[in-house]
């Protein structure tokens, strides 16, 4: 037992924090990477679109940054319920670690909407299904920061916090499938399995935009986890033993 | 194979510059102040965690004398 390959042994913060650091440059070196990649293909090589001109190349910042609030989201959801059921220290740091990296998500797919929506509709915003629901995403992530925030006992903040991300993530399906249950100004989706409405190179430009926004929110969610876990094991040994051995 | 011919074109995006640009360049912004800030956060909350740790351990040395 005590010589198997363990994943359990991952979850410990004493193991995860040093694995986490080494991490951190390769995640940030590949979310470079891709980014360049996707900013020449979707900025430079892409051509123009036919109906929307070149406003449309605000695609490959607004979808990967909608795709990455959901899906943060969705990824903390999951920790708050690895916690609640396992009570596993690592998962509400983990969630804790995520928010404000999905929340600026939220904000950017907000923002770069609004711009987008502007020229292309004539309007900043509306109040419809697809950005009420995205609006209510980025409260939920102000919401769950603030509630943490405001509970001095970490696991106890875990607990509220998880509870509050697992009612929350009924908003996830809402806002992916709002543009077909209702009557939306907001166009359909872009990319789909069978086929896609766009050219090839506009297409691998966002893909790769997501890559980078993927890239970058694991690279600054491990970035935070480990702030979180020092300050949260502080009357540790190995974070003593880490402190005294000079940790910069 | 570049789909601009000059600079300004690309700066113009079309008649979009404002709307293009503006959300490049938040966004920009946003990713680069993040990891700054959290980076930071780290610097100071390891610097802080330190001065606590010696600060005990004089306690300690106190108590023990």
């Amino acid at each position: 037992m005590k010589d198997r390959f363990n994943l359990y042994r991952f979850a410990s913060p004493a193991t995860f924090y040093p694995l986490a650091g080494a991490m951190i440059p390769y995640f940030a070196a590949v979310s470079v990477v891709f980014g360049l990649a996707g900013l020449w293909l979707g900025m430079l090589v892409a051509p123009t679109d036919f109906q929307q001109g070149e406003g449309y190349r605000i695609i490959f910042i607004h979808v990967p940054a909608s795709w990455m609030s959901m899906f943060i989201y969705l990824v903390m959801a999951f920790w708050a319920a690895i916690g609640l059921a396992f009570n596993t220290r690592l998962s509400g740091m983990m969630a804790q670690a995520l928010a404000p990296t999905g929340a600026l998500m939220a904000f950017l797919s907000l923002w770069t909407g609004a711009l987008w929506g502007k020229p292309m509709w004539g309007t900043w915003w509306v109040w419809d299904a697809r950005l009420t629901s995205e609006l209510i995403l980025l409260f939920l992530y102000i919401g769950y920061m603030a509630l943490t925030a405001a509970i001095d006992d970490a696991r106890r903040a875990d607990k509220a916090g998880g509870l509050l991300l697992l009612v929350g993530v009924v908003n996830i399906p809402i806002i992916y499938f709002s543009v077909k249950w209702w009557n939306t100004l907001h166009q359909g989706s872009s990319v789909n399995l069978a086929k896609s409405s766009m050219a090839t190179t506009m297409l691998w430009g966002m893909l790769l935009m997501a890559m980078c926004f993927w890239m970058y929110s694991i690279a600054v969610a491990f970035m935070r986890v480990r702030t979180i876990m020092l300050e949260r094991e502080r009357h540790t040994d190995w974070v003593k033993a880490l402190l005294a051995g000079g940790e910069k | 194979m570049i789909h601009w011919n000059s600079f300004s074109e690309f700066l113009a995006m079309g008649g979009y510059g404002v709307y293009v640009w503006g959300s490049f360049g938040v966004t920009a912004l946003i990713m680069a102040v993040e990891p700054i800030m959290v980076a930071r956060n780290q610097r100071t909350t390891i610097a802080r965690l330190k001065r606590q740790m010696r600060a005990e351990s004089r306690a300690d040395n106190r108590t023990t004398e």
